[in-house]
């Protein structure tokens, strides 16, 4: 195996899921080293340095937000976290905690691999740190120096809140945002509750971006948690 | 042979009251002639032989007045301490009625049965206490004084000359199981006088003195023995009809006592308990209220009140009847009931007012052939007013208002006699006109038509003033020698009289119409206040609104706040959860209402039980089985206790009762019908889980086994094949059991939604992409009107409706064919449809779509479980939407659902 494959935590308690993981991602050019508790994920995410987590959210020993919360301390390592179905709001809260994305259970593998390409590549060449760059995402360009936006080449106008809206959503490029992050980064923090703004504008932005609105390419909605700017 | 056959009802009775005997405590009256002949004694030397026969005997209360002999026989019996209770500075000593229930021994020792326990006791009388002992199953042993039976209490006051207020009730008597006779010869009781040995409150030093003369002491003794006969007798009665001995089965007796407003109601009443009890038979105290007794003042009214509570007490079933004509009433009550034996007051009204205006008596005695009269004569008529104190609660509260009526009464009719005066002036100036034209007995029509106008309008007083004052003038004007009131022609003294006697007559057939039209117009109103009650009543469909009705009625009838109670699960009276409106009682007490629902009898303010409460407690009950309790602030006891009111309030509480138990029926029936349902739900479930979830397992195992099989001889085509067989199947599993999930999670009731506003086109979007592999080949069109406003919803829910009608719709129809969603405002909601060209719908099966389990094809390949759409009716359901389905008139199916647009989307002000 060669020294740049990238290192993959998984903290999961479940040992036929462990398994597969293991498995099927050793397969496709990764290192795992997996762990069963979240005391110990903790500790091998500090001494092993590794480029993506993927966490269960349901862990016997630790709250999944609390491991998040913890390693958000010292690490900006992209985390995926695998849910159960019906608990939304730990998955809010846990996106809310510095989660970069997340599986619902069950899932599919070829899923699994998309989301730990999007995070990697995320993690690799963070937005935030070329603030100088145009950003391209499918037909979208996105200029921050100029402030102007185009779709397909042509200049779109946007209104103040429209623009502030886009831009957070493009220095997170296809991280899980959710309502509660964007309403702080847009509109502050004391505009939390009302999440509706947040549908309205992006509904303005989707018609002004997208080909068909009811079927986004760029500005996904995550159900029940927030949105996400599609990186193609 | 006479072989007539035992009548059932009392065949039954008996069964009845034999039953109830089995459960309840025995009790033991040892019976005396006057304190001293030793019932103390004797009750606990029978103590001591039941402690020695190792039975479990208390002494609840004995009195040994300081006797040595009877506080010897005291040791070694258990002993209840009293209860103490601080009443006005001292501290009374009193049974412990509580204690004794807790201990629950097999015998208890309560002596002086008679005894009228401290206010705020639970019951007023010992007597009460000792039945709830009964009730309890203990047995009771007791000492009794002749004296204070009820129902000779009156006549030993007048042997004696001393009354004693603590009366004990001849149906406790009556039902005693045993009754010992203490007897102890005059002399002898008077030697122990002497001696000392009986114990004489000092007080009363003289008048007892005066009590224990020899002649009191003989008849005294000669009244308990007969009593303790009579006893024997009805025993030997009832073992006669026990052993259905035939002979002397005769036509049961039915007694019926009138009595009026007077003095002498009393008197009938215990004669009436007396030859009740001498016959065996059945009686019934009757008391007609006519109009006129219905004017009498309520001191009056609340005596008759308190004779007919008496006669309750005694034993009697009470009877209140509404009628002009008295004896009419009478006659006809005797034919309903069956009455062959009356008892009544001698007439009253003597000599020619007797002859004139006839008398109940006589008319009850050429009328009634086949019954039997006892007349009572009165010795001397005279007021009682010293009520026993636990009746004055009648005294004390008359109406309020009653006297501003009283008042306003007042200034009508001294306007009447005005107006008569005033009328009499008017037709003698008529007369004056007309003097001299017409014949003199003209003259006396128009004085007869003033005296007819006063007597229609202002009542008899006034006629009669009118007819006097009409004579006078007549007599002064018109007739020779003329300006004087002599007469010389005598045959205008008929005219006078005649118009005296017109003018009297026309008065009170006024009067009699006028009271007639009143009382029908209280019973109309009565009428109409039980019929709205029950109008409303049957309209109900939760004990909740019958409570709402019920508490509203019964504050607009009684006007008393009120509050009905109803016991938990437990049988513990609780308070209702919500509380009522501002009719509804605060504050009723808990432990009073308890008590009645576990006795099923009246208690508090104005009743034997619990007196001290403020509220009165009705129990509501239907078919014996007691529902709640009915708590009542009255504002006035009379409102309640008057016979009809009471009558009423009894049909209010039958009303309620019958509500509540038609809709503990229903909701009985309702949750046996949704037990049912659930059952058939997890049968279906069951089987829909053993074929769908089996056939996905099936090839999931099958392939995933031939994968990793040894030596296996596949090629990596193959292995991928088999691959997306696995891949396929556990997703169908998943949908499978997701499903059943999510309709678990919506019928459980915890759900909770998380309502938010919605773009739509933002719900619609997520869902396409969700579903975006299955839809690859499948145009999907979406049609959204401009502005269609936001929606108020759980988006995650209403997504889910809509995935599980795409997936359904990508089911049934062919491959390759157009799909359509489009949304449509409607006045109130947002209409969502989702549309397909498949085979549609069978038609009649539209509805059935949405029930859970349902598939057109039954374990077909096309396979869902049938929960799809049950999912999504309960979704929409809980969005207080619709759904429906129907076939498209250019073929296919649509799926609809509505969702209420109940206040407006928020907008945000658009940007500068």
């Amino acid at each position: 195996m060669a020294k740049t494959d990238p290192v993959i935590i998984v903290i999961e308690d479940d040992p036929s899921i462990r398994r597969f993981l293991h498995t099927s991602l050793s397969t496709q050019g990764f290192k795992v080293f997996e762990v069963d508790t979240g005391k110990k994920g903790i500790v091998e995410v500090g001494v092993r340095k590794p480029d993506l987590l993927i966490l269960d959210l349901g862990l016997p020993d630790m709250d999944g937000v609390d491991i998040i919360k913890t390693i958000r301390s010292w690490s900006t390592v992209p985390i995926i976290i695998l849910s159960a179905r019906s608990d939304e709001q730990q998955k809010i809260h846990a996106f809310d905690a510095g989660a970069d994305d997340y599986l619902t259970k069950p899932f599919g593998f070829g899923e699994l691999l998309a989301r730990i390409r999007v995070a990697l590549r995320h993690s690799m060449r963070p937005y935030e740190q070329s603030q100088t760059d145009i950003f391209i995402t499918g037909n979208l360009k996105f200029d921050a120096v100029n402030r102007v936006v185009c779709v397909d080449n042509q200049e779109v106008h946007l209104t103040p809140i429209q623009y502030r809206l886009l831009m957070v959503l493009v220095k997170n490029a296809g991280k899980v945002l959710t309502h509660q992050q964007i309403l702080k980064e847009v509109w502050g923090p004391s505009f939390k509750e009302n999440a509706h703004y947040l549908r309205i504008y992006m509904s303005q932005l989707r018609q002004k971006l997208e080909a068909d609105p009811a079927q986004p390419k760029l500005l996904l909605t995550e159900s029940g948690i927030g949105y996400r700017l599609k990186v193609w | 042979m006479n072989m007539e056959r035992p009548d059932p009802d009392q065949l039954l009775a008996r069964v009845e009251r034999d039953q109830a005997k089995s459960k309840r405590g025995r009790l033991k009256i040892f019976f005396g002639a006057a304190a001293g002949v030793g019932k103390t004694f004797a009750m606990l030397l029978a103590a001591r032989e039941r402690r020695h026969e190792n039975i479990d005997v208390l002494i609840g209360v004995v009195e040994t007045h300081g006797r040595k002999e009877t506080a010897a026989l005291l040791d070694g019996l258990e002993t209840l301490p009293p209860r103490e209770i601080a009443y006005k500075g001292t501290v009374l000593h009193e049974f412990d009625i509580d204690a004794a229930l807790k201990r629950r021994p097999a015998i208890i020792l309560v002596d002086e049965l008679a005894h009228s326990n401290a206010p705020s006791s639970r019951h007023p009388k010992r007597w009460q206490d000792i039945q709830e002992l009964l009730d309890a199953g203990i047995d009771v042993y007791t000492a009794l004084n002749v004296q204070h039976l009820e129902s000779l209490n009156d006549d030993i006051g007048q042997i004696s000359g001393i009354r004693v207020w603590e009366t004990v009730p001849d149906t406790v008597f009556e039902e005693a199981d045993e009754v010992e006779l203490v007897d102890l010869p005059p002399d002898e009781l008077l030697l122990r006088l002497k001696e000392g040995k009986v114990y004489l409150p000092q007080q009363a030093q003289e008048a007892v003195n005066h009590f224990f003369r020899k002649g009191n002491l003989i008849a005294l003794r000669e009244l308990s023995l007969r009593q303790t006969a009579n006893r024997v007798d009805a025993q030997m009665l009832d073992y006669r009809e026990d052993n259905a001995i035939q002979e002397v089965w005769q036509v049961s007796d039915r007694i019926l006592v009138c009595i009026g407003p007077n003095a002498l109601a009393e008197r009938l009443v215990r004669a009436g308990k007396r030859l009740a009890a001498s016959l065996h038979a059945e009686w019934i105290v009757v008391y007609v209220e006519t109009p006129e007794l219905q004017r009498l003042p309520a001191v009056k009214r609340d005596g008759i009140l308190r004779i007919l509570r008496l006669a309750e007490q005694l034993g009697a079933e009470t009877v209140t009847l509404s009628d002009p004509a008295m004896s009419e009433a009478l006659i006809r009550f005797c034919r309903e009931r069956n009455i062959n034996k009356i008892v009544i007051g001698k007439p009253s009204r003597r000599g020619w007012r007797r002859w004139l205006m006839g008398s109940v008596v006589d008319v009850l005695i050429s009328h009634a052939h086949n019954i039997n009269i006892y007349l009572l004569g009165s010795p001397q008529l005279r007021e009682r007013n010293d009520l026993p104190p636990d009746l004055t609660l009648f005294k004390k509260s008359p109406l309020p208002g009653l006297n501003q009526r009283t008042l306003a009464k007042n200034q009508k009719r001294f306007g009447g006699y005005f107006w008569a005066t005033a009328v009499t002036l008017l037709s003698s100036a008529v007369g004056q006109l007309m003097f001299g034209h017409l014949e003199l007995a003209n003259l006396v029509m128009v004085y007869l038509l003033g005296v007819v106008f006063v007597a229609t309008r202002f009542g008899r007083g006034p006629s009669i003033l009118a007819s006097v004052l009409g004579i006078g003038f007549f007599d002064f004007l018109f007739v020779l020698p003329y300006y004087s009131f002599s007469v010389s022609d005598s045959q205008y003294l008929i005219t006078l009289l005649a118009m005296l006697v017109v003018g009297i007559v026309i008065s009170n057939l006024m009067i009699n119409v006028r009271s007639q039209a009143k009382v029908a117009s209280h019973r109309e109103r009565r009428a109409a206040a039980l019929y709205s009650m029950s109008k409303e009543l049957s309209n109900t469909q939760s004990e909740e609104e019958v409570v709402n009705i019920a508490v509203k009625h019964l504050y607009s009838e009684f006007t008393s706040l009120n509050v009905i109670l109803f016991p938990d699960g437990y049988g513990h009276i609780i308070y209702p959860k919500q509380h009522g409106d501002k009719v509804s009682l605060r504050g009723a007490d808990l432990s009073v209402a308890q008590w009645v629902f576990d006795h099923n009898e009246i208690a508090g303010q104005g009743t034997n039980t619990l007196p001290g409460a403020e509220a009165v407690y009705f129990p509501i009950y239907n078919e014996d089985k007691v529902l709640g309790v009915l708590a009542l602030l009255p504002v006035n006891l009379r409102r309640i206790f008057l016979p009809e009111q009471q009558k009423l309030l009894d049909t209010f509480l039958g009303q309620i009762g019958q509500a509540v138990a038609r809709i503990r029926f229903s909701e009985q029936a309702r949750s046996t019908q949704m037990q049912m349902e659930a059952e058939r739900l997890r049968n279906s479930l069951l089987s829909a889980i053993s074929h769908d979830l089996r056939t996905p397992l099936a090839t999931i195992i099958g392939s995933a086994s031939a994968i990793v099989q040894e030596n296996s001889q596949l090629n990596p085509t193959d292995i991928l094949a088999l691959g997306h067989g696995i891949v396929d199947e556990a997703e169908r599993m998943s949908n499978l059991i997701n499903n059943i999930l999510d309709m678990a999670r919506l019928e459980s009731g915890v759900l909770e939604l998380n309502k938010q506003w919605y773009p739509l086109e933002e719900i619609i979007g997520t869902v396409l992409s969700t579903l975006h592999k299955k839809l690859i080949d499948r145009p999907v069109k979406v049609k959204l009107p401009n502005g269609i406003p936001m929606i108020w919803a759980d988006s995650l829910m209403i997504e889910q409706v809509l995935i599980n009608l795409l997936e359904n719709a990508l089911r049934y129809s062919p491959l390759g064919s157009e799909l359509e969603i489009s949304a449509e405002i409607d006045l109130s909601c947002v209409q969502v449809s989702v549309a397909d060209r498949g085979i549609g719908i069978p038609t009649g099966k539209e509805a059935q779509l949405f029930e859970k389990f349902y598939q057109t094809h039954h374990e077909s390949a096309q396979s869902g479980v049938g929960l799809g759409l049950a999912i999504c009716k309960a979704i929409i359901d809980v969005h207080g939407g619709k759904i429906y389905a129907r076939n498209r008139t250019e073929g296919g199916a649509e799926f609809i659902f509505t969702l209420p647009v109940e206040q407006a989307p928020p907008t945000v002000n658009p940007e500068e």
